[in-house]
């Protein structure tokens, strides 16, 4: 009973003081084009994040699953834990200081708050989590499937990616989802690296802010309770919940779409 | 020990009647107009082909089904003397397992000690006091013929026991209560032929003590330790007697069939 | 038979799948060891700026407007009593609620949504944890932005976590021993009491652990509250010389923690102070790190002694 209230609560009281919130924002107007401005830092970072959380952290899945000993198995695994239980502020400061400098080295006129480098080192954080749930995903694929095609002369990789794959494709799909949603939520990687100006572009080669990043932006600063600064950071996070709740059912109409009964 | 046909004290107390009873899994019906008597400090055999219902039937006795939902039972197990309905809805199950105990078919000992897991039920009857308590589980341990074996190592966990021990395990905890009645529910067919021929022996001395409902899908194993018998299919009790009839000349034919393997 | 090939062909056939086969194994590995050098680079570029500046001062100083002086005491202490307040509300919770989701819920509609909103807390973004905090905890409910909201907020981020930590670790256990301690004529409450709990406390230990190391580095959430940057003193302690001897005043005081301290010290232009982010970074890493490996060492462990 008492679970039950405190997550009905949960999940009525942040709607309500959104919506409450969002009421008096005809200034919406002004900020309308404002959340466009975020929205585009978000979408760009998320952008380059996935570009490389999703390939890197198939392609471990898939070595991990099929082609790695059992011995480099059970190191990598932990090793992979750890890299995703690292804090984002680490990240973030590992963006700023590290990653930044060797970028800037290629690109000499990379400026020091830049979207590109925030959305690389984020992309890392990520690759655990899509890793770590496509394997498992890969894994419950029943041997039988695998057998069936090695008995037919088939090498490790094509198994790998003609059989498994596809079979495994809803548990995929679930470990993207998962990295769209921590994408698009992360914070602190990007508050730090990526600058705080809300610039409306796509490039990732220039600062910009993202809705996460605004939020900490303001709540960094002093928030009289009701002001209008107060409930912009609400309508933003509104949006980003939307955001994220959209990529959930998706994930969920995807899963049960593609769903293998074995 | 030599297999001897259990010979039948004159007259036979009844401890339970089993009076029409059936089973529902929901919408399918298990058990079918069930009738029968369980004599006192007897051995009384279930037997089978998979799926009959024998295992049904005995976890019926125990309100063991009343931990899944969806079940239903119809009729009567009474138990004597006091003629109490096992099976009615006022009566609490917990109360019945408190004078029925089970084992199981494949041993399950708690994850403690040797010690603790024979002094649970007795723990769970509000029994605490460390004097009393010793009695009972060595008493329980001498009784299940293991008490030589693990009186040196009462605190060590029990999963160090091989698998006919752990069996073993499970009657001494079993009879520390001192049940009315012992279900055993195939308690030997997880056990090595060695191991095997312990519990049979165990059960043999066993029932002087208490009265034993055993469900087994091993015949030969039946008539080496019962003294009746009852012969199931889907759910109906086709014939029941004294297991040297059963065995030598059965009145039905269904029952001749299973016994000499004609199917099954 | 279109498909006879002779053994000429097959043979290079073979030979050119063999290299694809190799070539992935070398790209799997190489992915691999992007994620295992970035971890070492990241913890090497840490402790190479980051330790030297570590000595007890450090440790017992409150942040400063000069980088020499300034320390993480207040940091480290208000991440420790965080902690604390997280563990409090966020165990007895999760374990409940886990242990009623396994054992005892029917299941009809209500028991689903239970798990639907459980699964969706888990994928909600940390930084809208914050803001509903904000808006319930330290508004509505007044508790202002101190401890005992940053306790609750955390603690509701990680109840997904260990609520599938517990589930996992109790369904884990053989449906046998129910019934065996059933079949002994104990109640529900006895087999949970004494088996459920006692065999599952591992598990939901090692959930524990790891979902407390990741509440440590949670930054968001906490500024988003209005965890301050700039705290030079302590919250006052729990245990007072007079009467009564345990105060809870300390849950409602400002605070910092440690992962904002490198945030604001990463912020500051000065080389000096991101020295100093350096080495709380590389204390942060360390902690997290410790806690990863107990949660992994305590899962070895069970696995070797319960053998179910």
């Amino acid at each position: 009973m008492l679970v039950k209230e405190s997550v009905q609560f949960f999940t009525h009281v942040p709607l309500w003081d959104f919506l409450t919130d969002t009421q008096w924002t005809p200034l919406f107007d002004d900020a309308h084009f404002g959340i466009m401005v975020l929205l585009s830092g978000t979408i760009t970072s998320s952008l380059v994040a996935l570009s490389i959380a999703i390939p890197l952290g198939t392609i471990i899945a898939i070595y991990l699953s099929e082609f790695a000993p059992f011995s480099v198995r059970e190191v990598a695994k932990p090793f992979l834990e750890l890299l995703g239980g690292v804090p984002t502020i680490v990240y973030g400061y590992f963006a700023l200081l590290f990653v930044t400098p060797i970028l800037q080295w290629f690109y000499p006129a990379l400026p020091g708050f830049n979207i590109l480098s925030a959305g690389i080192v984020m992309g890392i954080m990520i690759i655990p989590y899509v890793s770590s749930i496509s394997e498992d995903a890969m894994r419950a694929v029943p041997m039988a499937l695998r057998e069936g095609s090695y008995a037919m002369g088939a090498t490790r990789f094509q198994t790998a990616t003609r059989v498994v794959v596809p079979a495994a494709f809803s548990g995929l799909a679930s470990a993207y989802i998962l990295g769209i949603s921590r994408a698009v939520g992360e914070t602190m990687i990007l508050a730090v690296a990526a600058g705080m100006q809300p610039n409306l572009s796509f490039n990732p080669l220039e600062p910009a802010a993202t809705i996460t990043a605004y939020i900490v932006q303001v709540a960094l600063g002093d928030l009289p309770h009701g002001s209008v600064g107060y409930q912009t950071i609400f309508a933003a996070g509104l949006t980003l919940m939307l955001f994220t709740l959209l990529f959930n059912i998706a994930g969920h109409m995807l899963r049960k779409h593609y769903r293998e009964a074995y | 020990m030599v297999a001897v046909p259990a010979q039948v004290a004159a007259p036979a107390v009844l401890k339970a009647e089993v009076k029409g009873l059936n089973f529902y899994y929901g919408d399918f019906q298990a058990l079918k107009r069930l009738n029968m008597p369980v004599y006192e400090k007897q051995v009384t055999a279930l037997i089978g082909p998979s799926g009959c219902g024998k295992s049904t039937f005995l976890r019926s006795f125990n309100r063991m089904h009343d931990l899944y939902p969806g079940n239903r039972y119809e009729g009567e197990i009474r138990l004597h003397p006091d003629n109490v309905n096992v099976l009615a809805a006022g009566v609490d199950p917990i109360e019945v397992r408190m004078r029925i105990s089970m084992v199981f078919q494949k041993p399950n000992p708690f994850p403690k000690s040797i010690y603790e897991n024979v002094a649970y039920g007795l723990r769970v009857r509000g029994e605490s006091r460390r004097v009393s308590l010793n009695e009972k589980v060595e008493e329980a341990l001498r009784n299940a013929a293991l008490w030589d074996e693990v009186k040196d190592r009462m605190d060590e966990p029990a999963f160090n026991l091989s698998g006919g021990q752990q069996q073993r395990l499970c009657i001494a905890r079993a009879l520390a209560t001192d049940p009315e009645m012992l279900l055993f529910d195939e308690p030997t067919s997880a056990l090595d032929p060695i191991a095997t021929a312990s519990i049979e022996e165990l059960i043999h001395d066993l029932k002087q003590k208490v009265t034993i409902v055993i469900v087994t899908h091993n015949m030969q194993q039946a008539a080496r330790v019962s003294d009746y018998t009852a012969y199931m299919y889907l759910g109906e009790l086709i014939e029941y007697g004294v297991t040297d009839e059963i065995f030598i000349k059965p009145k039905k034919k269904q029952t001749e069939d299973y016994i000499t393997g004609r199917f099954g | 038979m279109a498909y006879a090939k002779n053994l000429e062909e097959i043979r290079a056939l073979i030979a050119s799948h063999k290299r694809w086969d190799l070539l992935f194994a070398c790209v799997g590995v190489v992915a691999l060891m992007i994620g295992v050098l970035t971890f070492v680079a990241l913890f090497a570029d840490m402790a190479i700026k980051g330790v030297p500046r570590l000595d007890w001062d450090f440790f017992t100083s409150f942040p400063s407007r000069r980088a020499g002086q300034a320390g993480i005491l207040s940091a480290w202490v208000g991440s420790c009593l965080v902690m604390l307040t997280t563990a409090f509300f966020a165990v007895p919770l999760g374990v409940a609620a886990g242990l009623y989701l396994e054992e005892y819920a029917p299941k009809n509609w209500v028991t689903d949504i239970i798990e639907i909103n459980i699964t969706n807390l888990a994928g909600v973004p940390s930084i809208v944890y914050g803001l509903l905090a904000l808006g319930l905890f330290v508004y509505q409910f007044g508790f202002g932005q101190s401890i005992l909201s940053a306790g609750l907020t955390l603690a509701l981020l990680i109840l997904p976590v260990v609520i599938v930590a517990t589930r996992e670790a109790i369904r884990a256990i053989p449906q046998g021993i129910r019934e065996g301690a059933y079949a002994l004529g104990a109640t529900q409450w006895q087999v949970c009491k004494d088996h459920i709990i006692p065999y599952s406390s591992a598990g939901i230990l090692t959930g524990v652990i790891i979902g407390m190391a990741r509440a440590i580095g949670e930054t968001a959430p906490i500024i988003t509250i209005g965890a301050l940057t700039f705290i030079a003193f302590l919250p006052p302690p729990p245990v007072k010389a007079e009467p009564p001897f345990v105060s809870f005043e300390w849950l409602t005081s400002p605070f910092t923690v440690m992962p904002i301290q490198m945030f604001n010290w990463t912020s500051r232009p000065e080389a000096a102070f991101l020295v100093n982010a350096a080495a709380a970074g590389f204390v942060l890493v360390l902690m997290t790190l410790a806690m990863n490996a107990l949660a992994i060492y305590i899962r070895y462990r069970l696995r070797k002694r319960i053998k179910w």
